[in-house]
């Protein structure tokens, strides 16, 4: 595989402007305005609609197994929200997916 | 002086700390993916440096190794991105009355953990001054946000010599799933949730990354509703 340093540049310089003018988007116009309670009561669910969408495909499908279901990263992914859910705790729950990851693939392979 | 913004950069700096635990070894597997990938330490360095979003690199890489189109490559990394959008929105009624500068300066350090710290916040203490909620900002960024550049360069510099034992790429995964689960307070935030994974899963065939588009509109609007009903429940209780 060859990647030219074009492709590249162009590629991290673009996604590095588009970011920014996404952050920047209501910050840097819209300023102090109050928003309307309607789009302030979705913007609260913005991340738990956002990161499960992300994680759900990856964990249903890894990568590192060709797409195919995956015993041990399905019995991490459980784990790992389990303990988030008892502990509220990010670290904990990392912690918590990591080792029964770990046990699961040096059991299963 | 508890009020003085000093002492809310210190709180944001507490707040913020754990997420070391998360932004080091994620920046740590972004540099050893994309080197592995082929790409020299300048341009690993200028991904972490310009565009700060670990999900969008991750997703730019993987699109780059299969040879993608440039026009593909950003639309879908900026899908990714897009719900950047929506913190933005969510920030500018306590940091839009800051000068231009430093709003750019936040905007550029605006990512998942300052957000989801930020937005805690300055819900429980809405009354914060304009100072105070950007100290609590720059406290939350400083361990969010900094030690992404040194641990992809650690990353960077330690390359393809991780065995696949290791299994890597579920540190992504899990990650996410860790900040998901505590955040399932209600059940408004349960039912964004679920409308979230089965929407992605259902949507997944659509290109570009749209599905997960569709899904989080879908479960945003699930979660406005829930919450709607439950306010109405208990108000008619």
């Amino acid at each position: 595989m060859t990647m030219s340093d074009g492709y590249v540049w162009g590629i991290i310089a673009g996604l590095g402007i588009g970011s920014f003018l996404i952050r920047f988007s209501f910050l840097g116009m819209i300023g102090s305005r109050q928003l309307p309670e309607w789009l302030l009561r979705h913007l609260r669910y913005a991340p738990v609609a956002v990161l499960p969408a992300l994680v759900a495909p990856l964990v249903l499908w890894p990568q590192a197994t060709g797409g195919e279901p995956d015993p041990a990263r399905l019995t991490a992914a459980a784990a790992t929200v389990l303990v988030g859910l008892l502990t509220r705790q990010v670290l904990f729950a990392i912690l918590g997916g990591a080792v029964v990851l770990y046990t699961m693939l040096w059991l299963v392979g | 002086m508890p009020d003085s913004p000093r002492s809310h950069y210190l709180r944001g700096l507490r707040d913020g700390a754990p997420f070391i635990f998360v932004v080091a070894p994620f920046g740590m597997l972004f540099g050893m993916v994309a080197t592995e990938a082929g790409l020299p330490l300048t341009q690993v360095m200028g991904f972490s440096v310009l565009v700060i979003a670990g999900a969008a690199q991750f997703a730019a890489l993987q699109l780059m190794k299969t040879d993608a189109t440039t026009a593909i490559v950003l639309a879908t990394a900026l899908a990714v991105n897009l719900r950047m959008a929506m913190y933005s929105a969510a920030m500018a009624p306590h940091l839009g009355a800051a000068p231009i500068w430093k709003r750019a300066v936040m905007a550029y350090f605006l990512v998942d953990q300052t957000y989801a710290a930020s937005a805690l916040e300055f819900e429980r203490h809405p009354s914060a001054t304009l100072s105070q909620k950007i100290a609590f900002f720059a406290g939350v960024a400083t361990f969010a946000c900094l030690p992404w550049y040194g641990a992809t360069y650690l990353g960077a510099t330690l390359g393809s010599r991780v065995p696949p034992e290791l299994a890597l790429d579920f540190a992504m995964p899990i990650t996410f799933l860790a900040m998901i689960a505590p955040m399932m307070r209600t059940a408004a935030h349960v039912a964004a949730v679920a409308v979230s994974v089965a929407a992605a899963l259902v949507f997944a065939f659509l290109p570009y990354n749209l599905g997960l588009l569709v899904a989080a509109v879908l479960a945003m609007a699930a979660g406005a509703r829930v919450e709607q009903m439950s306010a109405r429940r208990r108000a008619a209780a």
